[in-house]
């Protein structure tokens, strides 16, 4: 049960940007100009670094719905998505995102985690400054956005048919506050998953 | 040295903001919203959540910017020195004392609040927006000092530079300064 008195109609992070419409705004703009931008990394790349972050942060709504977005952005592939939320160094990607998604980890940890070698194997293998800082400015919001969601408890729905539904609504629309001011995604064919 | 190529006139957060205006924006937004906006808080309180959270993170520049901030605020130095070194025995009412243990619990992480420290803060009268803006806040530093680290930015040369930092921070506040900041070069 979440701490605070929120609508119990909406999970996750909506449920609280729906309790605080006034910090919902700048919070959705960030998270549209880390994610929502293919400047030098593509927005899969975007919500793959995400899913990493959420992942280490055991945040199970942020893992489960930021990887779902990247499956939007990545054709269905969800196995791949799956890979490297928990096991990225096996998975099919470039190098330069794993040496990447290795700069997210630090930071997950703490910023002083960060190597200055960790740095120059990135831009060795092509990362740019805006790389490197997207990255990082990445990982440090998705260390504010769990803390907010499991700092006050706010649901995360079980039912796993349900986050496909609103990743497709992020795909198409980005974020913003009409993830929680719109009537939530259901599934067109009820009672599929009984 | 940072890891990118920031002003070296502007240390810490402010060079990163600078460097990149359009996600300085939102950043500078929320934090003016929940340090600054309105709120049965006292702007002191809501600084005090910055400090421990950046405290307890180990981030140099923000525990002393906020701290200096804090300090500014009350016309002394020992509150925000005390809540750094031990909570339970800080000169703050216990109210603050229950909402600063779950900023400090929203640090580590927040998997580790729990429902008898939402318990305890509540019969010490505080109030469900009270507990959503601790938390916030605790996010928020959880943000800004791996920003601030993970960019490995410089610490000023000379520790004066906080009180004047305080001192912008108390005075404008945590928008953009209209002129920007070549004034410091």
């Amino acid at each position: 049960m979440p701490h605070i008195n929120v609508d119990e109609n909406l999970p996750g992070i909506r449920s609280l940007m729906a309790f605080s419409p006034q910090t919902a705004t700048p919070m959705g703009e960030l998270a549209n100009l880390l994610l929502r931008s293919n400047d030098t990394m593509s927005m899969a790349d975007r919500e793959l670094i995400a899913t990493r972050v959420s992942y280490l942060n055991d945040c199970f709504y942020c893992q489960h719905s930021h990887g779902a977005i990247a499956v939007c952005y990545l054709g269905g592939n969800t196995e791949l998505v799956d890979q490297v939320r928990t096991d990225y160094n096996n998975a099919p990607i470039s190098d330069k995102l794993k040496a990447l998604l290795s700069t997210a980890a630090s930071v997950q940890k703490g910023g002083r985690y960060v190597t200055p070698q960790q740095i120059e194997t990135a831009k060795g293998l092509g990362a740019t400054d805006n790389d490197i800082h997207d990255t990082v400015l990445i990982a440090a919001a998705f260390c504010m956005f769990n803390r907010y969601v499991d700092g006050l408890a706010s649901a995360a729905p079980t039912d796993m048919s349900s986050y496909p539904l609103r990743a497709k609504q992020i795909a198409e629309k980005g974020y913003g506050n009409h993830i929680f001011s719109n009537k939530q995604p259901v599934a067109e064919t009820e009672g599929i998953k009984g | 040295m940072p890891h990118i190529p920031l002003e070296s006139h502007l240390p810490g957060i402010t060079g990163l903001l600078e460097y990149r205006k359009d996600t300085g924006q939102p950043i500078r937004e929320l934090t003016e919203i929940l340090l600054r906006g309105e709120s049965t808080l006292t702007r002191a309180e809501r600084e005090l959540i910055a400090t421990v959270v950046s405290n307890g993170n180990q981030c140099q520049f923000c525990s002393a910017a906020h701290a200096a901030t804090v300090d500014m605020l009350l016309g002394e130095s020992e509150t925000a020195a005390m809540v750094k070194a031990d909570i339970p025995t800080a000169p703050v009412s216990d109210k603050m004392k229950a909402l600063l243990t779950i900023a400090d619990k929203v640090r580590e992480s927040g998997k580790l609040v729990t429902a008898a420290h939402i318990e305890a803060a509540k019969s010490a009268g505080a109030t469900d927006r009270e507990i959503h803006d601790t938390v916030l806040i605790a996010a928020l530093f959880c943000l800004y000092n791996r920003y601030v680290d993970g960019m490995a930015t410089a610490m000023p040369a000379d520790s004066s530079y906080f009180a004047m930092l305080a001192d912008r921070l108390v005075n404008h506040g945590y928008y953009r300064l209209p002129q920007g900041y070549d004034h410091l070069k």
